[in-house]
C-alpha cells in the first residue's frame, strides 16, 4: 500500500500542531514530560487520523478498535490527539494537571470519554490490552488493540508476563508498539537497564517483529497494516523515535524526558515549529 | 438469642465441615451458568482454588496465566473493560498480595468489575508457614477506593457471595480459607453485601466478627450465658462498605464492642468498627487479631490458639470490654 503525497502532507501538517499543542499545554501546566511526547506525535497523528477505526461522536462505540497508551506520562500527546480529533473542545487542552481538569497529569479513564484506561504506573498497558484482545479473539469481536508502550518500561517485569501470555493465546488482533527513543529518567536506556536485543527477545517470545523509523509516516502505516495480515501471532512495532522531535534543542536529550519549557523555551520551540509546518522532508527524519 | 436461621445442629458434636473453597468454586458454576460474561483467571492454582468445575464447564470462559499474579490483575482489568466479568484467583499472599499495585491503578481506579478471590487466607492454612499465611490483605483491600471487601463466615456464605459479587459491578475482594470450617448458616440464613447479620442477640456487650472467628465468638457467648452476661454476635462479612447502621445500633444498645478476625490486628474489621465508631459514638472497642506478628507451621488450631484467635481469648476481651464500660459510663 503507498499513501500519497497529499494525505503524507496533510498528516505531517496535523502532527506539527499537535507539537505546538504539547509545547503550550506543557508551558501552561508548568510540569509535564516533553519529550516523549514529542516523539511520539508523528505515530498518534498516523493512528487516529488514518490507523484505528474510532468515532468522535461515539467513543464507547462496540467496534471500535482500542487503544491503550501504557507509558502513560506521555498523555500530552495523547490529549491533544484527541482533541484534534474532536473528542472535546481544543481550549480545554489549556487546562491539563489543573484541578477539576479532566486531563489529569495522567490519563484516568474515568475522567474522559476516549481514554481506554488509566495509566501512569509502567509496565501496566500491555497486560490489559491483552485481556481485551483474548476478549476479542474469544468472541470473534472484528476490533482491534493497539498498545503504546516505552522502550524503558521494558524493564518491568509485569511487561514479560505479559509477552508471555500475549505469545502463548496467540493474540494476533494485538499490534503493540515501543516508543525506541533510548532514553528514560535516569540516562539512556542501555545504561541504566540494557534492553537489546530487543527484538530477538519478542521473537524469542513468540512475536512477529517489526522495526520502523517512528517518523516516516509511510512507515507507521505500513507496519500496522503488516500487523492485521500475521495470523497466529501478535506483532511488536519497535519505533525508533527521536525524542522531542521538532525542538531542535530537545531532540535526544534526556534533560527534557521529565521536564516542561519555561516562558522563552516555549517561545521558542514554538518558533521553530511554526517555521517548519508543512515543510519537513523525509530525509530529515534518519 | 440465637438466629433462628442458623443451622440447628451449630453446636454439635457432629456439626457439618466444609471448605470456604468449595462454597465458591460451587457458586462460581452457579455464576457462569446465569451470566455468560463471567470468565474465570487463575495463576497456576486451578485445583486448590475450585475453578476447576468452572475451567471444564466453560474452557472457553477460562484462562491460565501461570504463575503471574501482576499480569493476573491486569488481564482482569483488560477483560472487564470489554464487559467480561472475570473472577480472578491465586492465594492471599499472592493476590492481593504481590500484585497490589496493580489492583489499585488497573481495577479499582479504572472501576472494573474484578472479582479478586484470595483463598489461603489466614492462619487457617496452617503447615505451609507463615510465607503463605495472609494476615494483610483485607487492609490491603480495605483501603482502596472502590473496593468492595468481603470475608464469609463459612462455605454457604462463600457461595452466596460469589453470586452476589457477579452481580455487582464494582471491583471486590472475597477472602477465602484453605481448610474446613463449620457451617454455620444455612440455606435460608440472609446474605446481602453491606448488610451484617446478628447471629445471637445480647445486650451487655458486642462481638463483631468476620471469617471463621464467627464460630468463636458464638461459642464464647455460649459459654458466658451460663455467667448471665448476654452477648450479641454479629457475623460482619461485609468490612466494606460497613454496616454502619447495625454497627451504631449494637454500640448504642450494648455500650462496648470486641471485634474479632483471623487477620492482623492492625488494618483489618476491628479497625475499620473504630475508625467509624471512634467519630460517631466512641465506646470501648477491643480489637482481638494477630498482634503484628508472622504466623509458622502447625494445625490451623493450634495455630488459632497459639496466636490467640479463640473462644477463650474473646472472652477474656468481653469481660476486659465490660470493665471498661463500668470505667467509661461510671467513673
Amino acid at each position: 500500500m503507498s499513501l500519497s503525497a497529499q494525505k503524507i502532507a496533510e498528516l505531517e501538517a496535523k502532527a506539527t500542531f499537535i507539537r505546538e499543542d504539547i509545547i503550550t499545554m506543557l508551558y501552561q501546566a508548568g510540569s509535564g514530560h516533553s519529550a516523549g511526547p514529542l516523539g511520539m506525535a508523528d505515530i498518534f497523528t498516523a493512528l487516529y487520523f488514518h490507523i484505528l477505526r474510532h468515532n468522535c461522536k461515539n467513543p464507547q462505540w462496540q467496534d471500535r478498535d482500542r487503544l491503550v497508551l501504557s507509558n502513560g506520562h506521555i498523555c500530552p500527546v495523547l490529549y491533544a490527539t484527541l482533541a484534534h480529533a474532536g473528542y472535546f473542545p481544543h481550549h480545554e487542552l489549556l487546562t491539563l494537571r489543573k484541578l477539576g481538569s479532566r486531563l489529569q497529569g495522567h490519563p484516568h479513564r474515568g475522567s474522559l470519554l476516549g481514554l481506554e484506561t488509566t495509566s501512569g504506573p509502567l509496565g501496566l498497558g500491555l497486560s490489559q490490552s491483552s485481556g481485551m484482545a483474548l476478549a476479542g479473539l474469544r468472541d470473534e469481536a472484528k476490533w482491534r488493540v493497539v498498545c503504546l508502550m516505552s522502550d524503558a518500561e521494558q524493564d518491568c517485569g509485569n511487561v514479560w508476563e505479559a509477552v508471555l501470555f500475549a505469545g502463548k493465546y496467540k493474540l494476533h488482533n494485538l499490534t503493540a508498539l515501543i516508543d525506541r527513543n533510548n532514553i528514560q529518567i535516569d540516562g539512556f536506556t542501555e545504561d541504566v537497564m540494557p534492553l537489546e536485543p530487543l527484538k530477538e527477545k519478542y521473537e524469542a517470545f513468540g512475536w512477529h517483529v517489526l522495526e520502523i523509523d517512528g517518523h516516516n509516516f509511510e512507515a507507521i502505516i505500513g507496519s500496522f497494516e503488516e500487523a492485521k495480515a500475521i495470523f497466529e501471532k501478535p506483532t511488536l512495532i519497535i519505533a525508533h523515535t527521536i525524542p522531542g522531535k521538532g525542538v531542535d534543542f530537545m531532540e535526544n536529550d534526556f534533560q527534557w524526558h521529565g521536564k516542561p519549557p519555561d516562558k522563552e523555551e516555549a517561545r521558542k520551540a514554538l518558533k521553530e515549529l511554526r517555521s517548519l509546518q508543512g515543510k519537513i522532508q523525509p530525509g530529515h527524519h534518519d | 438469642m440465637i438466629n433462628t436461621k442458623l443451622n440447628p445442629k451449630l453446636f454439635d458434636e457432629d456439626m457439618e465441615m466444609v471448605s470456604m473453597r468449595e462454597g465458591f468454586g460451587e457458586g462460581l458454576v452457579m455464576a457462569g451458568e446465569e451470566n455468560p460474561q463471567v470468565v474465570v483467571l487463575t495463576a497456576d492454582l486451578e485445583e486448590s482454588t475450585k475453578v476447576e468445575a468452572f475451567a471444564q464447564k466453560f474452557p472457553q470462559r477460562f484462562v491460565e496465566v501461570g504463575v503471574a499474579e501482576q499480569n493476573l490483575a491486569a488481564v482482569a482489568s483488560g477483560l472487564a473493560a470489554v464487559g467480561k466479568i472475570p473472577f480472578m484467583t491465586s492465594y492471599a499472599v499472592f493476590s492481593p498480595g504481590r500484585n497490589w499495585e496493580q489492583i489499585r491503578t488497573t481495577i479499582c481506579y479504572n472501576n472494573q468489575s474484578v472479582k479478586i478471590i484470595g483463598s489461603h487466607a489466614g492462619l487457617n492454612v496452617g503447615a505451609d508457614g507463615a510465607t503463605h499465611q495472609a494476615l494483610e490483605d483485607v487492609a490491603l483491600m480495605r483501603v482502596l477506593p472502590n473496593m468492595v471487601v468481603i470475608s464469609p463466615c463459612d462455605s454457604l456464605e462463600a457461595k452466596k457471595a460469589t453470586l452476589e459479587i457477579a452481580k455487582l459491578k464494582r471491583p471486590c475482594y472475597l477472602r477465602l480459607l484453605r481448610d474446613k470450617t463449620v457451617v454455620m448458616t444455612t440455606k435460608d440464613t440472609p446474605f446481602k453485601i453491606g448488610q451484617a447479620e446478628v447471629f445471637q442477640e445480647g445486650q451487655d456487650v458486642t462481638v463483631i466478627a468476620c471469617g471463621q472467628m464467627v464460630y468463636q465468638a458464638l461459642l464464647a457467648a455460649r459459654q458466658l450465658q451460663e455467667s448471665n452476661i448476654s452477648v450479641r454476635v454479629i457475623n460482619c462479612s461485609t468490612i466494606k462498605p460497613l454496616d454502619k447502621k447495625a454497627i451504631l445500633k449494637a454500640a448504642e444498645e450494648t455500650g462496648g464492642i470486641v471485634t474479632v478476625e483471623e487477620h492482623q490486628a492492625a488494618g483489618g474489621l476491628g479497625s475499620a468498627v473504630a475508625e467509624f465508631l471512634s467519630g460517631q459514638y466512641p465506646i470501648p472497642v477491643k480489637i482481638i487479631g494477630v498482634e503484628d506478628k508472622f504466623g509458622q507451621s502447625g494445625e490451623g488450631a493450634e495455630l488459632l490458639e497459639k496466636y490467640g484467635l479463640t473462644g477463650k481469648e474473646i472472652i477474656k476481651g468481653i469481660l476486659t470490654v465490660l470493665r471498661m464500660k463500668g470505667k467509661h459510663f461510671n467513673g
